[in-house]
């Protein structure tokens, strides 16, 4: 973790409170626009590297990056306490991870198949988590995570435990039946989750409109689940549509599902060249670039994105030096740890910057107020 | 001891675990107030709760898969497939997700997916079969199926306990139709193979409900041989040790599946003998199994598919005199 990740966690001031339930109003600091805006650049960052490490062949596989999609998974991460549990981060989702404090040098380690904390080389591209900042690292079968972080939910539900579970899911996931089981089973239930369905216009090739007639959010309504429409290049939104499912779900509220309209600005992998999207799509797209819209925000914030960038490209520079250095895994080692022995490692805490933890809870505010 | 059968050492594990570890929890169909199809679970709800007890809507993705939310968030959930036959519904969560977890990311899933199996009841096709070599091909998951009730309580503890996501095999046959003595409070027998009766001549090979097809063979034989019956107890690990040394004892291996040949337990159990024991060997290993067809319906049709004593009987003879 870098001094610069570090400085960005210290609150300057308290958060303004909410006046009343319905209306909401800004609870972000200058200190978390500055954040959020480094955490979108250096997502941005990470991806752009990564997407040429691979295309000069050091990056073995394929590459998957989530370009215009980089608010989404930062803005909810954004809105997570220490003890919540993002179970889990999907192939668009690297800033997820970097909000949770996942280290750079270990991303791009597994990235390369170097030896590594968080996988240890037996996994690649971005099918990773570092349990031990409380992040579950995902599967190539869509939503199975969603179901999981159910059960991680009811875990902290029967305890008795102030703590949620966040699983991000795409829009093509929402077509198998394990999408059923999960809304269904966390309805029921009233399980501690907020469900951040990333409507990205695609699975792999396949547009919505050929995937399903109504749309995730819509069928919420269906398992009796609060749901709401966000903009998902909006990252203060998204921010605020995941703090308040968040609440909701430590109140005993039960689950909610967040659907953030986005739009996927590359190929599903850096294999697929996406022909099949029109250019007239992406250009349109383009002017919603979820970093251009945060910037204005950010400089009224006093932040200088120029500065930050360059400070951004200097810690991946320094990550990707460092990880290229290291050694691969010893194939000694290939079959090692198929099975757990000993006493099972758990779910730790992890990076919670947003100043709303670090001065006093909503509800004590909101009541202040 | 207490005189049980092996589905009352079943609820006896669950309940005494349960009672001396408050991580432990049951997830299934119909497992709470109606005490599960089977009863295994009758009366856990009534002293546990509906929270360490839950009647789980019906789906067994779900039911495995927030039994992985769990265990990673550091409970031991204890899941019921109504019948082993309905794991089929979430395959992909204890494969790939439960069975992988471990390796991939370091976090483990120590959870029990109870599997009640097997055939000779008119079950049919969805509610007879053995679905054991599935998960044996399946790295990261152990899979057990003991065939007492003193091994049905030991083994479901030691599931329990284990660290790893552990398929328990508890054959349907078995029910209520074997009593045996079993030890009060908790115990954890471990995963290892059972010598059930010790023998010179031949080693049949077995585990689950065809060792007691098995015992009653090497009963039948004993006024002519010798014969050595090995429970296997655990697939995963499998206990190699235990069938090399029985194998060099006998010189001669007949093998006894319930489940349906190709790739089956046996065929592993066979492939280890043959790699390992073949100086060892005075015969041709024998295997007996289900041919590879769904287990069907009618009372003239079941029993010509599972392996019944007079054809294990049989290939006894034919081996021991070879």
């Amino acid at each position: 973790m870098s001094t610069a990740t570090r400085t960005r966690r210290r609150p300057e001031a308290a958060p303004k409170a909410e006046t009343a339930d319905d209306a909401p109003v800004d609870l972000l600091t200058a200190a978390d626009h500055a954040a959020l805006h480094e955490l979108m650049l250096l997502t941005r960052a990470v991806e752009e590297r990564g997407v040429r490490l691979y295309k000069q062949g050091k990056i073995p596989g394929s590459f998957y990056d989530g370009r215009g999609q980089e608010a989404i998974a930062v803005g909810a991460t954004y809105a997570l306490a220490a003890d919540d549990v993002v179970c889990s981060p999907l192939i668009r989702d690297l800033g997820a991870h970097l909000v949770r404090g996942t280290d750079l040098v270990e991303v791009f380690r597994h990235y390369l198949g170097r030896e590594n904390r968080l996988s240890r080389g037996r996994e690649g591209n971005i099918h990773f988590g570092d349990r031990r900042l409380g992040v579950v690292g995902p599967v190539s079968m869509l939503p199975d995570m969603m179901v999981v972080a159910v059960g991680v939910a009811m875990a902290f539900r029967i305890r008795g435990e102030q703590r949620c579970a966040l699983s991000f899911f795409g829009d093509g996931a929402t077509s198998r039946g394990d999408w059923h089981e999960a809304m269904n089973w966390a309805s029921v239930r009233r399980d501690p989750v907020v469900f951040v369905c990333e409507n990205n216009q695609l699975a792999y090739s396949t547009p919505t409109s050929r995937q399903f007639r109504v749309r995730p959010a819509e069928r919420a309504a269906a398992y009796a689940m609060p749901a709401e429409i966000v903009d998902g290049n909006d990252v203060t939104a998204v921010f605020d549509a995941v703090r308040r499912a968040r609440e909701r779900a430590l109140d005993g509220g039960g689950p909610t599902l967040v659907e953030a309209e986005s739009m996927r600005m590359h190929g599903h992998g850096a294999h697929d060249d996406a022909s099949y999207v029109t250019p007239e799509l992406l250009a349109a797209w383009a002017d919603r670039d979820p970093l251009a819209a945060h910037a204005p925000i950010a400089v009224a914030h006093g932040v200088d994105p120029e500065a930050l960038l360059r400070m951004v490209t200097e810690r991946v520079d320094a990550a990707v030096a460092e990880a290229l250095s290291s050694p691969m895994p010893d194939p000694a080692g290939a079959t090692d740890d198929v099975f757990c022995v000993g006493e099972p490692q758990g779910l730790g805490a992890g990076d919670a910057p947003w100043s709303g933890f670090a001065t006093a809870a909503i509800a004590d505010r909101r009541q202040a107020a | 001891m207490a005189r049980m059968t092996y589905l009352q050492a079943i609820t006896d594990g669950l309940r005494e675990e349960m009672r001396a570890d408050e991580r432990v929890l049951l997830l299934g169909e119909d497992i709470g107030a109606f005490g599960g199809a089977f009863k295994a679970t009758v009366g856990l709800q009534e002293e546990f709760g509906s929270d360490r007890v839950q009647d789980t809507p019906i789906a067994e993705a779900a039911i495995i898969g927030t039994s992985v939310g769990a265990a990673i968030a550091g409970l031991r959930p204890v899941c019921e497939m109504q019948f082993s036959d309905f794991v089929a519904c979430g395959f992909d969560q204890l494969v790939n997700v439960a069975g992988k977890i471990h390796y991939r990311t370091g976090l483990a899933a120590p959870m029990v997916v109870r599997l009640p199996t097997g055939g000779g009841f008119g079950g049919g096709p969805f509610h007879s079969q053995n679905p054991e070599a599935w998960f044996m091909h399946a790295p990261g998951l152990k899979v057990v199926a003991p065939s007492t009730p003193e091994d049905a309580k030991g083994m479901l503890i030691g599931a329990i306990r284990d660290p790893n996501p552990v398929c328990f095999l508890e054959h349907k046959n078995l029910y209520r139709r074997v009593k045996g003595d079993v030890p009060e409070g908790t115990y954890a027998t471990p995963f290892e193979a059972r010598i059930a009766r010790p023998g010179r001549d031949l080693t049949i090979v077995a585990y689950g409900a065809m060792v007691h097809a098995a015992l009653t063979v090497a009963e039948q034989l004993a006024p002519e041989a010798d014969v050595e019956v090995l429970d296997l107890r655990s697939l995963v690990p499998l206990d190699e040790q235990a069938i090399l040394e029985s194998v060099s004892r006998t010189s001669k291996v007949l093998i006894v599946d319930e489940a349906n040949e190709t790739c089956a337990a046996g065929a592993q159990v066979a492939a280890l003998i043959a790699e390992q024991a073949f100086d060892q060997l005075d015969g041709p290993i024998r295997r007996i199994a289900t041919p590879d067809a769904p287990i069907p319906f009618s009372p003239t049709l079941e029993p010509a598919v599972l392996p019944t004593p007079d054809r294990i009987l049989e290939a006894a003879r034919e081996l021991l005199a070879y």
